[in-house]
């Protein structure tokens, strides 16, 4: 069966698009595209992703208002079922404001956007968002924020070490993240929220400008994952 | 009835935003600043009669991130 996959936009989503290519580019199908004040999800999908971009204009809080637009109480929804949810950068901070993955993304610390390609080491992998990488290795993937200060007290934060659920760590510091987060994954593994942009490492470096193909082996690996499911 | 709602950032939870105040105002020549804390003010005007626990609701779903930040209601009966 075709893979679905979901992408939604926001009024103010910058990075839908990108996702969507990302998607199709990797998986050979186009992405569906879900508008935010859509109340119903398309059915019998296999990914949910949430994208980048300032949605609402980052008004009250970064991704506060999204989480509580109409298409997010069936993003909780499907979430709830198990259905895979892939936040990047905005979309990881909706995922938060929803509470479907625990902690906050504050004004980095530097209070600079950073716009890099950085190193990030690779921790938990028991996701099929995490089946193309290795624990342990070192990926190299873009970063795009001016909200990307991983926040939770220090009990979240052994439970999420605990519990093998820090799926990105900076290799080096990046924007004060506590214990250079850079994503985290839900107790079943399948949400992942991060701030790195993984659309956006989908080609050789030879062929763009941005940052390899690191980001591809994300969406190559939660396929495989699919298929062997 | 008039409501103010204070957004504060939890004690503890770095305040970029407050650090780099703190630095201007020292750069401007004002002494004895200890620190800077920026929080938000929401002013609601709501139904006269509106319970605390509705705003309480209203504060702990929307208006504040009670991971980072802590809120006090003001004017409410």
């Amino acid at each position: 069966m075709a893979f679905r996959a979901a992408v939604i936009t926001f009024p103010g989503s910058n990075c839908d698009r990108d996702m969507a290519t990302a998607l199709e580019a990797v998986s050979g199908v186009p992405a569906i595209r879900v508008w935010h004040g859509d109340a119903e999800l398309p059915e019998r999908l296999d990914l949910i992703a949430l994208p980048g971009g300032f949605s609402y204009g980052d008004y009250l809080r970064s991704g506060a208002m999204a989480a509580t637009s109409p298409i997010m109480r069936a993003v909780i929804a499907a979430a709830e079922r198990g259905v895979p949810v892939l936040g990047v950068c905005n979309g990881f901070q909706v995922l938060t404001e929803a509470r479907l993955l625990p902690g906050a993304l504050l004004r980095n610390a530097g209070q600079r956007f950073v716009c890099k390609t950085v190193a990030l080491t690779v921790e938990g992998t028991a996701s099929p968002f995490m089946a193309g990488y290795t624990a342990g290795e070192t990926i190299r993937i873009p970063v795009a924020h001016h909200d990307g200060n991983y926040f939770a007290d220090a009990d979240t934060l052994d439970r999420l070490e605990g519990e093998g659920r820090v799926a990105f760590r900076y290799a080096e510091a990046c924007n004060g993240s506590a214990r250079d987060i850079a994503g985290v994954l839900s107790a079943n593994g399948r949400v992942l929220g991060m701030m790195p942009h993984p659309e956006r490492a989908i080609e050789p470096a030879a062929v763009t400008a941005l940052g390899g193909e690191d980001g591809r082996r994300l969406f190559a690996g939660f396929l495989e994952s699919l298929v062997r499911a | 009835m008039q409501v103010r709602v204070l957004v504060r950032l939890k004690p503890g939870v770095l305040d970029p935003q407050g650090r780099a105040v703190h630095h201007a105002l020292e750069g401007m020549g004002f002494e004895g600043v200890g620190d800077v804390r920026i929080g938000r003010l929401i002013e609601l005007d709501l139904a006269d009669g509106t319970d605390h626990d509705t705003i309480k609701a209203m504060c702990e779903k929307l208006l504040a991130n009670t991971v980072i930040e802590s809120f006090t209601i003001e004017g409410a009966d």
